[in-house]
């Protein structure tokens, strides 16, 4: 069947977010096909010169709802770099649990809110709530569990109040850690259904080869510092990311844009996985062969499963963690800490992928200079080509319009892409 | 048989609501689906027709409008008064809706031009001054906070239900501090705008050891001139103090007092990255 048509899906639904999708299709042939930003900017970059270094956590948390948590410690890792401030080995063990729980919450809401609705065919979670009230529950379990994880370490869910540079203001206790352990290892159960449940999915069928970007893990799964790594062989210094991430900005995109290798390159859980499969949790691992997720997958639908690979792992992880924590003594919250002028880089790998910040401080610790480079937007591109692929693809074999129209609005919300972030 | 329930007119039986976001970074409405162990109740008593990030249906009729975000460019003005003219009644939901939040510190440089350069070089980008969406809509009720209490969005919704006044706290977040016992920031050498800050988020940060920055605008009798006495006296700087003051815009006239002209930054225009 060959006829032209055009699908204009402005302010896309079920992504945070706004960006729309436009193609066009003449003859059967793919004419346009377009990934759109029009999300509006709020220049953390420029509203944090001259403020003094504290702020720089405080107010980069809240670029983003979703994870605020992330930012706020990249952020941190960033002024502790700039301050030579090496945290306790309690401090990168809290932090690193608090990150986990963060992923957690993310993927799941992701998962459940804005992936599997597409799965089953319908609109929304709240369709769910009446077809599938015991998925609902479980969703809703596992996030409340991740949450309360995050309200306990970070002091709160969302724009954390606990964490500083130089550690925490205050400390968990014990049997508040001893109780999380016991929810973790229940929730285990909840993750082998969910793994079921998203194993059940008929994955669309797509591939395109691309290059991924992530954390270099040495000995463990990598999500906070390190090298970066990309597939395509490339391998820098955390401090050097401006050659991993190439900023540009481009018509139809109030984001920047990132190239490393290619025209565009991914971020996120399937590209971590991609990169570090070897050091995923043996259990993460076994889920991953059972969803048919092996390294290097090329499919960007994938990252729905890969999303679920990785909160088997960091629950296990955590369960690790949470061990080490009890063991150990008990040190100070926080170590004291001086500003000095100087340069410094904070990479985290965050749900949606790899995320930078770096600033330049004065002698007493003024922001001279701001930068953070963010997930989605080094996304956008990977987006925008798979989009053209895709299209090319549905056009060839003639897929009826609504198809087209959802399977190009799955592509997107697969990237889970985080938009107001992107446009920070 | 009991009267139809309303609130300022309008009636309120299971009212429909939208969730719309402007400028912002998206956390108030993750606040709405962040209390999961009431949000199938939740979602009973109302029913949700439009909430872009969480559902693809779309109506653009509805009672309340929750929104989320401040205003930064023209089409944003567009949409809030479409939305304006389609809800019974809007609700600004955050900081950012109630006074500009975090983004309005792009603000204080007086130099719109200067803060797109510094972030997009010569890359045209449309972009205006942050305001709160009241600069430009009537709103019926305000939600404070960076990020609201979920617990908060619930009651405020739930009373709008049944018809019951909304009233916030006009006492400083020092009240709830203290009945919570905690130890007072100051004597643990960390600033706090507490004593000037509206209450109703239960002390949220101090519970945490952690100084309140003013997120949720002043209280009804906030003496700044009084908190500049109780931070010098403990010896923080007027800076550490602006900075938290300015944060949110919720205390911007009070800044303008303060600090008279907006201002460049310091060195910002020396530095050898730029
Ligand atoms: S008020 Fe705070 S939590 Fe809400 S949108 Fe603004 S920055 Fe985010
Ligand atoms: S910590 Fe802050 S809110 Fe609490 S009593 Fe002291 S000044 Fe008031
Ligand atoms: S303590 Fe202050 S900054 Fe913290 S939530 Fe309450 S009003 Fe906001």
């Amino acid at each position: 069947m060959k006829r032209s048509r055009t699908i204009q899906l402005n302010h896309l639904p079920r992504v945070e977010g706004h960006g729309n999708i436009h193609i066009r299709v003449q003859q059967g042939k793919v004419v346009e096909a377009r990934w759109e930003v029009v999300e509006t900017p709020r220049f953390f970059e420029a509203m944090l010169i001259g403020k003094l270094w504290e702020n720089a956590p405080y107010l980069c948390g809240r670029i983003c709802g979703i994870c605020s948590i992330g930012h706020t410690l990249a952020s941190i890792r960033a002024v502790e770099n700039a301050f030579g401030i090496v945290p306790s080995e309690q401090t990168t063990t809290l932090r690193l649990l608090l990150k986990h729980m963060e992923t957690l919450q993310s993927h799941i809401l992701h998962l459940y809110f804005l992936a599997a609705p597409d799965f089953l065919g319908v609109g929304s979670l709240l369709a769910l709530t009446q077809s599938h009230p015991t998925e609902v529950q479980r969703a809703l379990r596992l996030k409340l569990l991740a949450n309360d994880a995050c309200d306990l370490i970070g002091g709160r869910r969302l724009h954390p109040t606990r964490t500083v540079v130089g550690g925490f203001t205050m400390l968990p206790e014990k049997a508040q850690l001893e109780h999380l352990a016991q929810r973790l290892a229940a929730a285990q159960e909840d993750l082998a259904a969910a793994a079921d449940l998203f194993g059940g999915f008929t994955i669309p069928h797509f591939a395109r080869e691309t290059e991924f970007v992530s954390l270099k893990g040495d000995h463990d799964y990598p999500f906070i510092g390190g090298e970066l790594i990309s597939s395509d062989g490339v391998i820098k210094k955390e401090d050097e990311y401006q050659a991993m991430t190439n900023e540009y900005c481009a018509e139809g995109f109030t984001a920047k844009l990132s190239r490393l290798s290619r025209d565009s390159y991914a971020v996120g859980a399937l590209a971590r996985l991609n990169n570090n499969f070897g050091h995923l949790h043996p259990a993460a691992r076994t889920v991953a062969k059972r969803l048919g997720l092996a390294p290097v997958n090329h499919n960007p639908f994938m990252a729905n499963l890969a999303q679920l690979v990785e909160c088997v792992h960091v629950v296990h992880d955590s369960l690790s963690l949470i061990k080490k924590l009890l063991r150990r003594k008990r040190q100070a919250p926080r170590v004291a800490l001086k500003p000095r002028k100087g340069y410094g880089v904070g990479a985290v790998e965050v749900p949606r992928g790899i995320l930078y910040h770096a600033y330049e401080f004065d002698q007493e610790g003024r922001i001279v200079k701001a930068d953070c480079v963010i997930p989605t937007s080094q996304n956008h591109a990977n987006i925008q080509h798979d989009l053209q692929a895709l299209a090319r693809q549905w056009a060839a074999q003639g897929q009826a319009d609504a198809d087209i129209e959802l399977l190009a609005q799955m592509l997107v919300r697969a990237y889970d892409p985080c938009i107001s972030c992107s446009v920070h | 048989m009991a009267a139809p329930l309303s609130y300022l007119g309008v009636g309120l039986d299971r009212p429909r609501v939208g969730v719309f976001e402007f400028t912002s970074c998206e956390g108030c409405q993750l606040q709405l689906v962040n209390n999961e162990a009431t949000l199938l109740d939740f979602l009973n008593l109302i029913e949700l027709v439009n909430f872009r990030e969480a559902m693809s249906e779309r109506s653009d009729d509805y009672d309340i409008a929750l929104v989320e975000g401040s205003i930064s460019r023209a089409d944003e003005v567009a949409r809030l008064k479409e939305i304006r003219t389609n809800a019974r009644l809007l609700v600004a939901l955050g900081s950012c809706a109630c006074f500009g939040g975090v983004n309005q510190l792009k603000n204080r440089f007086g130099d719109l031009d200067w803060v797109k350069k510094k972030v997009y070089g010569d890359f045209p980008i449309a972009s205006q001054e942050v305001r709160p969406l009241a600069d430009f809509v009537a709103v019926d009720l305000m939600i404070y906070g960076c990020p609201p209490k979920k617990e908060e969005i619930e009651k405020v919704v739930t009373n709008l239900v049944v018809g019951k006044k909304v009233a916030m706290p006009k006492y400083p977040v020092c009240m709830e501090c203290k009945a919570n016992e905690n130890i007072c920031l100051f004597t643990l050498g960390e600033p706090c705008l507490g004593p000037i800050t509206r209450a109703g988020c239960d002390a949220w940060c101090p519970n945490h050891r952690r100084g309140c920055w003013g997120c949720r605008g002043p209280a009804e009798a906030a003496n700044v001139r009084e908190l500049e006495a109780i931070m010098a006296r403990h010896g923080f700087s007027r800076e550490a103090m602006l900075d938290r003051l300015e944060c949110f815009g919720g205390f911007s006239s009070q800044v303008a007092a303060l600090r008279g002209q907006p201002r460049r930054p310091r060195k910002a225009r020396s530095s050898k990255r730029s």
